[in-house]
């Protein structure tokens, strides 16, 4: 491995294409954090540069520094860290401002996105109240004139009712609303530098890619420097122009977009790229081509693009299809639901709420269904009620061919099922126990249900650590000295333990890095085939549940809109949901991507949505 | 919200009801003769007695009592003591003092109590915020009868600042060493809920991102922290107007307070049911009210709360 940073040869810091250099040019920025009287490097001598109406993105995994060396040129860091270097910001040095001099900078040449948009906003102010707060504090404006203004940052920010959103809290707007507001606040005072850091990670896949279209909009409308943040290869590939890849505090490889995706040096880029889930890209004939398959489906003509090209690659998707059959199964289904319906039952004066109606879905045994949805679409709920959490509200469950929807909580009959299904959670470092080792975590299932008992229950457990690949070791270990994938690991071997005939995996992977999500996904699809258990993995993830499953579900507003084996989805999707879906996922490659951004674009037009 | 008063009203029958009973059934049960407490050491004939006891009601059984307190009270009839005075009276003589005291106590607590908190927080692990803790903790473990004549004799006696009781009159100056006394502990506990809701919210995203807006740290401290570090120091607050109201029985004791605290004393150990009972019942309605009150600030200070 080469410790240098590998530059491409057209990505000298020169300083072309903008007139007295660029906005913002780093040199040898290194950011400390004092831990017990000692310096802990976050980021080591980072050099970068941004130019006016270009994006740079900063990618890299959790805990490489990419977010810590951006909030130093801000000064936003905690006051245990340390930051050296120079940080030029249109010729002048920032990090030896005063504090008055690098407030006026703050919010008014250099504004920041903030991943999560719903803590990053103070939720006792309205959204009006916070632009305003920022517009008057750097300009010399009447109270009016700064309403004016901010109203007219939510318009810009295409927020569908700018006078009701000044007026709302943070938390009476969606997810992709608040990011808008977000944005409005930022671009607010019209900076020259607008620092995004994982602006879109908080995001459902659709409002993510409304979010990127509003950023590459603003930026050309405005012509402001952008540096992004974010572990997200498709984010990037929509939206960078360069790139740096940042790994243990270092930057180890910097080019332009287009050479870091076709030609990457390093071996770390290398990985990283080839970690990211590509949507449409397992199976022997090199995968389905999405883009190609959603022009099939909806007989959207792309603009720029081979026509005969596309044609081809259309008729590659259909010939594809053909030879898919779905098998005949004649097995009893380990989980089948007829016209479910699932409420959240009413509270005080809160009515029920029906999350999830006329459900019908079946799982074979061996077989792996994907439920996808954005959030409040209800897959959750399913997976839920799946193992009897939730109580059905009419139609019928069936797990192992008994009839789960009209056992009482708590019922014999309940628990006795509760051995045939196993879950895997969401956050893993919430679902187990912190008070006990992760043996006994294990452990626990199979003692509970009398399975096994003192020295038999060790070997169980020893061999489920041994099917997960952890070493027997860590069964004395607690929670926290794990590392996230590691407590994933311990979360399936505990959804093993009882040998389930059923799994329910709640979005085991959205927690995870890229590069852990993917030894986690292969994890899990070995153990599937290997233990033959089916599972239903539910997901916002396009790219996971098409790496994983036979068989898609594509849930919306509680209803499962589409369903049907993996490649009938992808090559032919049917609803136009899917299709939005589909077209919103971005591709970790720039120019496929600007094909599929056009496709996306036509496909709204359309639909009219 | 209309609604939601309402029915906040509504609420207060059932808890008054319940809170009169109570108390009236735990006077009704207290050992020994009432009619011991008001002939006193001599005694009193037969008939002197009997007449007593059918002029209070004390030989009808429990509910008949009861009933008929209530219905006096309901007609505005609180009653006399057993010295013949009209109970409503002894309240009206009594209230205002205490609620002065009280209401002075709970200045002090939030304003002191919230300052030292906040600079504690923003000091985190320094020597100020080390020596708050340290002297908020003594505070709270030493009794407030220990620390109450600690300092009616620092303050009254040694140093001579002010008087070592209260007069009749219960004049403002004369109130602010009790009001302290009484205030002191809770102020403890503010300082500590502030402390720590300060520094929660010192490293909240809202608050870097106020920062990265520009604004100066006096604002981003005095709009972004304080706003949210007060929720739970409100709630805290209204639950212990109540307390204050009812609890200076000690304080009120050391200074010689002629307020609520010393009266239902005396009372109780008289055991006159109607007077303890009436003093209660307007506790309790205050208490309520003050909580009543902290719920609609509660919406106020953090609009993610709905009234449902």
């Amino acid at each position: 491995m080469t410790d240098g940073v590998i530059e491409n040869s057209d990505n000298l810091p020169t300083r072309r294409g903008s007139k007295g250099g660029p906005v913002l040019q780093v040199e040898n920025l290194c950011v400390d954090f004092g831990v017990e009287k000692e310096w802990v490097p976050a980021a080591i001598d980072l050099n970068y540069y941004v130019n006016a109406g270009e994006v740079l993105a900063i990618v890299g995994e959790s805990g490489s520094g990419k977010s810590a060396s951006s909030m130093a040129l801000l000064g936003l860091l905690p006051s245990n860290s340390r930051v050296t270097g120079n940080v030029m910001l249109n010729g002048k040095s920032v990090l030896e401002l005063s504090p008055a001099k690098l407030r006026q900078i703050r919010g008014n040449d250099v504004a920041v996105i903030f991943q999560e948009p719903m803590t990053a906003l103070n939720p006792v102010y309205t959204v009006g109240f916070q632009i305003i707060e920022t517009l008057r504090l750097h300009n010399e404006i009447s109270p009016d004139e700064a309403k004016q203004r901010a109203l007219k940052m939510l318009e810009m920010v295409e927020l569908p009712d700018p006078e009701k959103a000044f007026k709302s809290y943070p938390h009476q707007l969606s997810g992709g609303q608040r990011q808008r507001a977000m944005i409005a606040q930022s671009l607010s005072c019209d900076p020259k530098l607008l620092l995004a850091d994982e602006p879109t990670t908080a995001l459902d896949v659709t409002v993510q890619a409304e979010i990127l279209d509003l950023i590459r909009s603003l930026k050309n409308k405005l012509n402001s420097a952008i540096v992004l943040i974010t572990h997200d290869m498709g984010v990037v590939a929509d939206l960078a122009d360069r790139i740096a890849v940042m790994r243990q505090g270092r930057i180890v490889e910097s080019g332009t977009a287009e050479d870091i995706f076709k030609n990457p040096q390093h071996e770390y880029t290398q990985a990283l790229l080839a970690a990211v889930p590509h949507l449409g890209g397992r199976g022997e004939d090199g995968g389905v081509d999405i883009t190609a398959a959603l022009a099939a489906a909806t007989h959207a003509e792309i603009e720029g693009v081979d026509k005969t090209e596309l044609e081809r690659r259309e008729q590659a998707v259909l010939a594809g299809l053909k030879s898919d059959r779905d098998q005949q199964h004649t097995e009893q289904p380990v989980l089948e639901l007829s016209d479910v319906a699932i409420e959240y039952p009413k509270q005080g004066r809160v009515p029920a709420f029906r999350a999830v109606e006329g459900a019908n879905l079946v799982v074979y045994p061996g077989q792996v269904v994907g439920l996808v949805g954005e959030s409040g679409s209800g897959k959750t709920t399913i997976g839920r009620a799946a193992v009897g959490l939730l109580p059905v509200a009419s139609g019928s469950l069936k797990v192992v061919g008994k009839d789960i929807a009209n056992l009482k909580r708590n019922s014999k009959e309940l628990h006795e099922l509760r051995r045939d299904v196993g879950m895997v959670f969401q956050d893993p470092s919430s679902s187990l126990n912190p008070r006990l080792p992760i043996g006994e975590s294990i452990g626990e299932p199979m003692f509970l249900a009398k399975e096994a008992k003192g020295a038999e229950l060790q070997k169980r457990i020893e061999q489920l650590l041994d099917q997960v690949q952890l070493p027997r070791a860590y069964r004395n270990r607690y929670p926290h000295e794990l590392s996230g994938g590691q407590k994933q690991r311990v979360g399936i071997a505990r959804a093993l333990s009882l040998k389930p005939k059923l799994m329910v995996a709640d979005e085991p992977t959205s927690a995870l890095d890229v590069s852990v999500q993917a030894t986690v996904l292969e994890l899990f699809q070995e153990l599937q085939r290997e233990l033959g258990f089916a599972a239903l993995f539910v997901t916002h993830d396009l790219a996971v549940v098409d790496a994983v499953s036979d068989h898609i579900c594509v849930m919306r507003r509680g209803r499962i809109v589409e369903q049907g084996s993996r490649d009938n989805i992808l090559r032919n999707p049917q609803d136009p949901y899917t299709q939005r879906l589909l077209a919103a996922v971005p591709l970790p490659d720039p120019e496929k991507q600007k094909e599929r951004r056009e496709l996306r674009a036509k496909l709204l037009a359309t639909v009219g949505e | 919200m209309a609604w939601y008063l309402v029915r906040r009203f509504l609420q207060l029958i059932p808890v008054f009801l319940g809170a009169t009973l109570l108390i009236y059934f735990l006077v009704f049960s207290l050992p020994g003769d009432a009619t011991a407490a008001i002939c006193g050491e001599k005694g009193c004939t037969p008939a002197v007695e009997a007449s007593i006891r059918a002029q209070y009601n004390l030989d009808e059984p429990f509910w008949v009592q009861y009933f008929l307190y209530l219905k006096g009270l309901l007609t505005f009839d609180l009653g006399t003591n057993f010295a013949g005075r009209p109970i409503a009276e002894i309240i009206a003589n009594v209230f205002p003092t205490t609620a002065k005291l009280a209401v002075m106590a709970l200045v002090f607590e939030a304003v002191a109590g919230v300052v030292v908190g906040l600079f504690a927080g923003l000091k985190k692990g320094k020597l100020f915020d080390s020596t708050v803790l340290v002297v908020s903790l003594v505070v709270i473990a030493v009794p407030i009868f220990v620390l109450g004549f600690l300092m009616q004799f620092l303050i009254g006696v040694k140093l001579e600042w002010t008087n070592p009781t209260v007069s009749g009159d219960a004049t403002f100056t004369e109130l602010i060493l009790p009001a302290l006394v009484l205030g002191l502990v809770s102020f403890a506990y503010v300082l500590r809920l502030t402390r720590t809701a300060v520094i929660e919210n010192a490293s909240a995203d809202y608050v870097r991102t106020a920062t990265a807006k520009g604004l100066s740290r006096r604002r981003v401290i005095g709009v972004h922290v304080m706003r949210n570090s007060m929720i739970p120091v409100a709630t805290f607050l209204g639950a212990d107007l109540g307390a204050l109201m009812g609890g200076a029985i000690v304080t009120e004791g050391i200074f010689n307070v002629n307020g609520v605290g010393n009266t239902l004393y005396r009372a109780v150990l008289n055991g006159e049911a109607p007077v303890v009972v009436s003093i209660v019942t307007v506790l309790i309605l205050i208490f309520c009210l003050a909580n009543l009150l902290v719920d609609l600030l509660y919406a106020w200070l953090d609009p993610r709360i709905r009234y449902a």
